[in-house]
């Protein structure tokens, strides 16, 4: 259940009250508290106390407590490696001797073959799956065009390579586009492009231009 | 100005190195890009002032550091506002095609300083604090995203260590150019 709870707080990407947390969860809010708190005390959610009414001043009634996610990574690894040590010194050489265009090519090499045999991404419930799978913790936002019709994209919440995109930014960005685009294939039904904001994943999966209807 | 607590913004100069003439045809979708980067840039959080060529859009035509040498002078509110547009905005597709359109810098080619809120740098002295970099390293004068010093620490040490004679560093900033040239 605890897991549920994190889980649960994790996808919406944004604060989260004891009651809706323990309404999600289907449990008391005593016990959602309990576990949300315990969450918190291991370091891997934050709390802090938000008047959700939006009003303020006396009257306003006491802060709730809120959670989000901690935004420190943990990982686990017996027997101990270390391989964002390795991953680092690599994008720094690779940065360094201007490697871009290989890194790319190997990357979206990599994708094909973990798409393996299968056809090209057929829509954009399928490319949720796949990324999902692969931990970008995906979500579907509308987006409105020129013509104000609304159309959906797909933009992630994690970037599974943040620590070293955050050091070499358009390196490691770059391969992330590439891998993302053998994994989707290039002549499917939908696209990924570049289209970086603060605290996501900086790759959009949309309709292709010639498949949007 | 009082170095305890003044305002401070952050300027930032970086330096690019054309492989091809702008009117290049390998250019133009680095071209088409400039105007909505350079709109967002203007609409960005935390943006301050960036360098524009007298009666032009951008500073694409000013080459002070060299004949093929393009130059991207700005300030900032903060550190963030400016990592921010840099690498989390349109901004970040045009760095992630810089191969193609770039020669790749052997040495340092973006420099961060912090400047009083307000002072609009010059060209000459943004590269003088790229010379710095590249001549000493990081410093709380001249420093990087990788190693940043807050506007406090700078302020600290310009207390402690009186700028540069402006000798030796006007002519770092003036051999730019050729050790750009060198880096091809």
């Amino acid at each position: 259940m605890r897991r549920r709870l994190y889980e649960y707080v994790v996808a919406q990407g944004r604060e989260v009250g004891r009651n809706e947390a323990a309404e999600a969860a289907g449990v008391a809010r005593t016990l959602a508290a309990h576990h949300l708190d315990r969450l918190a005390e291991v370091g891997l959610l934050e709390s802090g106390s938000r008047r959700l009414t939006g009003r303020s001043g006396p009257g306003a009634g006491r802060p709730a407590k809120v959670y989000t996610r901690a935004r420190a990574e943990r990982a686990v690894s017996l027997p101990a490696r270390d391989y964002r040590t390795a991953a680092e010194l690599l994008a720094e050489a690779a940065e360094q001797a201007g490697l871009d265009a290989g890194l790319c090519t190997a990357a979206r090499r990599r994708g094909e073959a973990l798409r393996g045999s299968a056809a090209p991404c057929g829509g954009l419930d399928e490319a949720m799956e796949m990324l999902a799978a692969r931990g970008y913790e995906p979500h579907l936002e509308g987006v409105e065009g020129v013509a104000g019709e609304v159309a959906r994209v797909v933009r992630m919440r994690n970037c599974p390579f943040h620590a070293v995109a955050e050091r070499f930014p358009p390196l490691v960005c770059g391969m992330n586009l590439a891998l993302l685009e053998g994994l989707l294939g290039t002549d499917g039904s939908v696209r990924a492009r570049m289209d970086a904001r603060p605290g996501e994943c900086c790759v959009v999966v949309e309709a292709s231009k010639s498949n949007i209807d | 100005m009082t170095t305890s607590a003044p305002a401070a913004h952050l300027a930032q100069l970086n330096v690019a190195t054309l492989r091809h003439p702008l009117d290049d045809p390998r250019m133009a979708p680095f071209v088409e890009l400039l105007e909505p980067v350079n709109t967002a840039a203007d609409s960005a959080q935390g943006f301050v002032w960036r360098l524009v060529e007298d009666g032009a859009a951008d500073a694409t035509a000013l080459r002070p550091a060299g004949e093929d040498v393009i130059v991207n002078l700005t300030v900032w509110e903060t550190q963030e506002a400016l990592w921010d547009f840099t690498y989390r905005s349109g901004h970040l597709e045009v760095l992630r095609r810089r191969r193609e359109w770039f020669e790749r810098h052997v040495e340092a080619h973006l420099v961060l300083w912090w400047v009083p809120a307000g002072h609009l740098p010059t060209t000459g002295e943004a590269l003088e604090r790229l010379a710095d970099l590249r001549a000493h390293g990081p410093s709380p004068r001249a420093f990087t995203f990788a190693s940043p010093y807050t506007a406090a620490e700078a302020a600290q040490h310009l207390q402690a260590v009186p700028p540069a004679q402006p000798g030796p560093a006007a002519r770092n900033a003036q051999s730019a150019p050729a050790e750009d040239a060198a880096a091809l």
